[in-house]
């Protein structure tokens, strides 16, 4: 079964191209509760980190919060899990797809807070899943396995591995279509100090080779050692944004996060 | 000695349909959680099918073909039109919609074809050879050991050797992740059903003509026995419907043999309650957690 996703979204990106992803007004309700109010967000906007050496647009942007202040939402809302109330979401300027199933097609990756890996089926396989059916599926397997210093037999199943290494194996099945966008949710949480730092790199040489990065993380020495630019979420809304150093001396946040009155 | 051997020899080859029957209520399971109590139903409109064609051709293997293909577009119809427009929070409301879609089409057949049973001829001999003077397989016991076991690789390549194989894996493990990463979940399902239905068709035609012949109820008793042996292996397990599909025929076998037709569905009943009682996630059942 024939599938479409370019051969290397990144390479194929466009020099006149928008913003990767840009969120505006982002509105999601469930029942009563708002989870989302008015958020906006640009990642991996072309004129931001044009003259830094990275790929055009390839930058990371760590989107922080207190729990439950909709950052999780806010990919899911991406993602088309959920339905915004409100809002526009577009995908290099135009408007994201509603099935989920065609954001590979838009060079947008994605992986999970439970890692979503597909039990029973081993790491090649699972690896395979997105690049199934386009030429040289086997190959860019294998460049992702390689890429996250994976040496793990590729025909072991997932459920036998630790859990920093089935951590890995859901990074490169997120890696394998080389997207131009990566969300990654949670990506350092039950990570030991040295896979925090071995992720951190890998980071690096993904933005490095033109992709750009939306984290979700509550490991702040990662967000600061990765992040070009902080946004931070509190009760549904953008409470400050902006380098990790202007975030980190906000009054903003250290209210968002110790539940004081911002000054 | 020599009844049991031939006893078992029978068994084998009837288990073999029984597994394939299993397999195709495993396949609809796996891609969509749901026990397709209509399969029988579909199955034997498929088998009229190839009754109508190889009654207008004069072959067997057209007539094949054409089961084969009803089982695959009744299926994907019943799932496109009807069981994905049924609440799918939880899989009671669809397995009502199956269990309603047995009712007509089986009055639909009844209307159409009445109730006699239609012989149905074997494409091969049915007397078995005689091996030092013990009776053992007939030519067309060789035939469906041949194809059950032919379909039974085709399968297993089809879902560990093929791109489209590991898709359909994926979306059944965890459908979510599936579409995220791509997949075209809902079309999966769409060939999860096609496929079971093919599969289901050709155990039918392969059983109707050992049995009485061909009525609208032909594959009842053959989804019961199926039934029993995808719980008995867990629904989950394509391992567990071909060693399950071969315990019941063999049991069915030897049950019939020394104690009669009438006690073999009670003694299947009574498998099918034991199992229930002591195991009911199956032997062979998967791990709980579908995804890691």
């Amino acid at each position: 079964m024939s599938r479409r996703i370019p051969a290397s979204p990144v390479a194929a990106h466009s020099p006149a191209a928008r913003p990767r992803l840009e969120v505006s007004g982002l509105t999601v309700t469930f029942g009563g509760l708002t989870a989302l109010d008015g958020v906006d967000l640009t990642v991996g906007d072309p004129s931001g980190r044009a003259d830094q050496g990275a790929g055009q647009g390839a930058e990371t942007v760590a989107l922080i919060g207190p729990n439950g202040a909709g950052k999780t939402t806010v990919f899911n809302a991406v993602c088309g899990l959920v339905r915004p109330s409100a809002g526009e979401i577009r995908l290099d300027g135009r408007p994201a797809p509603a099935s989920p199933s065609r954001l590979l097609e838009r060079g947008l990756a994605r992986t999970l807070q439970g890692l979503g890996l597909f039990a029973g089926l081993t790491v090649l396989e699972n690896v395979l899943v997105p690049v199934a059916g386009t030429a040289g599926a086997s190959d860019a397997a294998a460049a992702a396995l390689a890429r996250l210093d994976l040496t793990v037999d590729a025909g072991t199943t997932v459920d036998a591995l630790p859990y920093p290494v089935r951590k890995r194996v859901a990074l490169a099945r997120a890696l394998v279509a080389r997207p131009r966008l990566l969300l990654l949710d949670e990506p350092a949480g039950g990570l030991g100090a040295d896979d925090v730092e071995a992720l951190a790199d890998v980071v690096r040489d993904v933005v490095a080779d033109g992709c750009a990065v939306l984290l979700v993380e509550h490991h702040v020495d990662f967000v600061m050692a990765v992040a070009d630019r902080v946004v931070v979420l509190d009760f549904g809304r953008v409470v400050a944004s902006g380098t990790p150093d202007e975030v980190r001396a906000d009054p903003a946040v250290e209210a968002a996060y110790l539940g004081l009155e911002a000054a | 000695m020599d009844r049991l051997v031939f006893l078992l020899a029978t068994g084998l080859a009837r288990g073999l349909v029984v597994a394939l029957f299993a397999l195709s209520l495993v396949i609809v399971w796996r891609a969509a959680r749901l026990v397709n109590f209509a399969q029988a139903a579909v199955a034997t409109v498929a088998v009229f099918a190839a009754f109508a064609v190889t009654g207008a051709t004069g072959s067997f293997w057209a007539g094949l073909a054409a089961a084969l293909l009803t089982g695959a577009a009744v299926n994907a119809a019943v799932e496109r039109g009807l069981v994905r427009r049924v609440p799918q929070g939880s899989p009671l409301p669809g397995m009502i919609v199956a269990i309603g879609l047995v009712m007509v089409l089986q009055s639909a057949l009844g209307i159409a074809f009445g109730p006699r049973h239609r012989p149905m001829a074997a494409p091969f001999d049915e007397r078995p050879f005689v091996v030092g003077g013990v009776p053992l397989l007939s030519p067309y016991d060789l035939f469906v050991l041949t194809v059950a076991l032919a379909l039974v690789g085709l399968l297993a390549w089809l879902f560990n050797g093929t791109t489209l194989g590991l898709q359909l894996r994926a979306s059944a493990a965890a459908p979510e992740v599936s579409r995220l990463l791509g997949v075209r979940v809902p079309r999966m399902v769409t060939l999860g059903w096609a496929l079971s239905g093919a599969v289901a068709a050709l155990a039918a035609l392969l059983l109707v003509p050992t049995e009485l012949g061909l009525n609208a109820h032909s594959a009842d008793l053959l989804f019961v026995h199926a039934f029993t042996v995808a719980v008995l292996g867990g629904l989950d397990s394509p391992t567990g419907a071909l060693i399950g599909g071969v315990l019941v025929g063999v049991l069915v076998s030897l049950v019939t043999g020394y104690l009669g037709a009438g006690v073999a569905p009670l003694a299947v009943l009574a498998l099918l309650t034991l199992v229930l009682l002591v195991r009911p996630a199956g032997i062979f059942a998967a791990a709980q957690v579908r995804a890691a």
